[in-house]
């Protein structure tokens, strides 16, 4: 079979999976819906499998495959089909998206168990990744929006998935009204597009962009600022990043989904996709690589101070996405996509390990409740050491070689690229820093009574209850089951979180510096057109880099290792000495409140005006006016309606009397 | 031939239905004046006719015979029934579509 018939399939499945258990629910046994998820993701990604190997029996040159299923809309020089572009990006998007999401489908399977509502997550779930692929895969842009529509409404529905918990609606309405700005974004650049080009599909668009454009004409910087706008937003980066740490009011698979798979790498998957684009603008290229390196040095300044499990992890997602969108801005095609797929590794490893954690607290997310896990979980504290190693890219880690691979290019690159070098070197150094912070205080230490607790074999049990609030729930559906799962107790979650370590820990020696080059390789035949890609680090600089990385990461680990180790008041004395600063982290840069004064402030004071002034005023006084004149009127005409026929005839009579008396006198 | 002693006769005619439909309360003598002023009408027309000569106004007041035998009919046919249902005679009574 053809690679595009195996990338039709990859889209069929986990629809259909989506189908099978939102419509069958009733009639499948209480648990299949699980297992039907995770086999619809699972044949999925042996499709991206089957359609790799397609695509490379093929010649270099013929590695871009269309395919259309039919015409979706034709008129009037618009034709617009429900294509697919199959190339060797959208090939390694789908081969990671699929890949994580079946692992964490698997782990999804006995971590939520004792929720209600089971097959309606999982029907979510395949929903979810069912837009991510039609995102990756799409040939045209209006595809492409439907698929990003679909995502955003995907993870409107997973992170309210306990809709009855306030504060989950209230962050999903917060993640969906953001990503709705970015899908304006995108559809305004799409609308550019073909005003310019009088084209929606991607390899037209690609072939005519360098003729059409000069570089940064100002229409195509206005298109590709317009489709960061939309990248943005999906990627959580600055300023449209704060629905992301809200996001965490889903339930923790959901979280490593969002985080590893499906949703935030969306946006660096856009800028590598548009590539052509933005090379005809550079300048909104470097605006995108700039916000990247304030976006990461941000998100890992926040990730050191706050308390909650899920939060801190959240940021870091942040602080890494804002590395591949620096990656792909500044032409590192491959290196972002490095790490956007070992960052899939290990950031599902971590979600998933701060689930099991969170499952035996008992729902509690506070790290400074949390202490002295690694006897009590041995396994789970293990791996969350391995996807800490490989977030704080401990040397031989993945995220040691795919991070140091973008910040090697952004120091060839030259010129004022270098800024973007060292200030990704000091979020390394913070992101080790904040990693370990995660380990120190959950593995070792004193056990808190939960460790203990199951150190003699009994899982804590707590009221359920609102994490955030304290407000008291219950267990029914629309509120999280009564336990969840830890990772020593149940299989599924074990296997995906032991492949995940394993990824995490070795999936990094596809590339090294010197030795091989594999992705690159894999991915040349998509960014061949870009001069960019043919910078390359010498092997001796990037083994520097390399060095420096790791230099870096060590005195992170040993940074953290002293202050929450070896002086544990250290953190306390801190936040006293500099109680401003650690305010101002813990408050998130104030971003909130920021948009809360800006935005939301503003609005709801123009509405309340609008019903004080314009409604009950205005509006309402015109009509009562009205009514008033009209009865006031009516009350003097109505005399003259006396009821008697007689007088009716006396006016008629008399009326046309005085008018043939009229007309004589004046024609006389 | 001098046409406005036929014209006085229609006025006279006109102004005595114009004052029965006024002054009488009856329906049935308010009917009756009311094709008193048809026929006042009528003769007017016809005298007018004569006068130039050609028959455009003997077809309209034939016209207006049988617009007439209609409302007679109609009328005549509510003063039955308001007879029937006992109501009284009356046209002062009967102001129902006061305002």
């Amino acid at each position: 079979m053809n690679a595009t018939t195996y990338a039709w399939l990859v889209l069929a499945f986990p629809l259909a999976g989506c189908l099978v258990n939102a419509l069958g629910w009733r009639l499948l046994p209480p648990r299949a819906a699980g297992w039907i998820g995770t086999a619809a993701i699972a044949l999925a990604f042996v499709n991206s499998i089957a359609a790799l190997v397609a695509l490379q029996d093929k010649p270099a040159s013929g590695r871009e495959l269309t395919s259309s299923l039919w015409t979706y809309a034709s008129a009037a020089g618009l034709d617009i089909k429900v294509g697919i572009l199959v190339d060797p990006l959208s090939v390694f998007m789908i081969l990671v998206v699929t890949g994580v999401s079946t692992l964490i489908h698997l782990y999804s399977i006995s971590y939520l168990e004792s929720d209600r509502g089971y097959a309606r997550y999982f029907s979510y779930l395949n929903f979810f990744v069912f837009s991510m692929l039609l995102l990756v895969l799409a040939g045209n842009f209006v595809l492409l929006i439907v698929g990003w529509a679909f995502v955003g409404f995907a993870s409107y529905a997973l992170i309210s998935y306990w809709y009855r918990r306030n504060t989950a609606t209230k962050a999903g309405m917060k993640a969906f009204v953001i990503n709705v700005i970015g899908d304006i974004g995108l559809v305004l650049a799409a609308f550019f597009i073909f005003r310019e080009l009088g084209t929606f599909d991607y390899l037209a668009i690609f072939s005519a962009a360098p003729q059409q454009f000069t570089t940064n004409e100002g229409v195509v910087v206005a298109i590709c600022l317009l489709m960061l706008v939309g990248a943005f937003a999906k990627s959580a980066q600055l300023p449209l990043h704060t629905w992301l740490p809200d996001a965490m009011e889903g339930p923790t698979p959901v979280s490593a989904l969002i985080h590893a798979a499906t949703m935030v790498t969306a946006g660096v998957y856009l800028i590598a996709r548009m590539h052509p684009l933005f090379l005809e603008a550079p300048t909104a290229a470097d605006i995108s690589a700039f916000l990247g390196l304030a976006t990461l040095i941000f998100a890992a300044t926040v990730a050191l101070a706050v308390t909650d499990l899920k939060r801190i992890i959240a940021y870091s997602t942040i602080s890494q996405i804002g590395y591949m969108v620096m990656g792909v801005s500044i032409g590192a095609y491959a290196a972002g996509l490095f790490h956007l797929m070992s960052h899939a590794f290990f950031k599902a490893l971590l979600f998933m390990a701060a689930g099991s954690v969170i499952a035996a607290m008992a729902g509690t997310q506070n790290i400074d409740r949390m202490s002295g896990f690694r006897r009590a979980l041995p396994f789970t504290s293990g791996l969350l050491i391995v996807g800490a190693l490989a977030l704080a890219a401990f040397p031989g880690t993945s995220g040691f070689f795919s991070k140091d691979e973008i910040l090697a290019f952004a120091g060839e690159r030259g010129g004022f690229y270098w800024i973007l070098a060292i200030g990704g070197y000091v979020g390394a150094f913070l992101t080790a820093v904040y990693a370990f912070r995660i380990v120190f205080r959950v593995v070792y230490g004193e056990p808190c009574p939960e460790a203990r607790e199951l150190e003699q074999g009994h899982q804590a049990h707590a009221e359920p209850q609102n994490p955030l609030t304290g407000e008291k729930e219950d267990t029914d559906v629309g509120f999280p089951g009564p336990v969840h799962n830890i990772a020593e107790r149940a299989r599924p979650m074990a296997i995906a979180m032991a492949i995940l370590g394993a990824g995490a820990l070795f999936g990094g020696y596809i590339q090294v510096p010197g030795v091989d080059h594999v992705l690159d390789t894999f991915l040349e035949p998509t960014f061949e057109d870009s001069p960019l890609s043919r910078i390359h680090v010498p092997t001796a600089t990037a083994w520097a880099d390399l060095g420096i990385g790791g230099a870096l990461s060590l005195l992170g680990i040993a940074t953290a290792y002293y202050v929450y180790r070896v002086a544990p008041q250290t953190p306390e004395r801190l936040r006293r000495r500099a109680h401003a600063v650690y305010t101002f982290l813990v408050n998130k840069w104030y971003f909130d409140e920021l948009y809360d004064t800006l935005v939301y402030r503003p609005v709801i004071a123009t509405g309340r005006f609008a019903n004080a002034v314009l409604e009950r005023v205005v509006v309402q006084g015109i009509v009562a006016a009205t009514v008033d004149a009209v009865r006031g009127v009516s009350v003097i005409v109505r005399g003259a309606q006396s009821g008697f026929v007689r007088a009716y005839a006396l006016l008629l009579v008399g009326g046309f009397a005085a008018l043939g008396l009229y007309f004589l006198i004046v024609s006389s | 031939m001098d046409i406005s002693w036929y014209l006085v006769l229609s006025a006279l005619l006109f102004a005595i239905g114009a004052g029965g439909v006024l002054i009488r309360r009856s329906p049935l003598v308010i009917l009756l004046c009311l094709e008193l002023m048809l026929n006042a009408g009528n003769l007017a027309l016809v005298a007018f006719a004569r006068q130039h000569g050609d028959q455009d106004g003997q077809v309209f007041a034939l016209i207006v015979m049988v617009v007439a035998a209609c409302e007679v009919v109609v009328g005549l046919g509510l003063i039955v029934a308001m007879f029937r249902r006992r109501l009284p005679l009356n046209v002062d009574e009967m102001r129902d579509l006061r305002g």
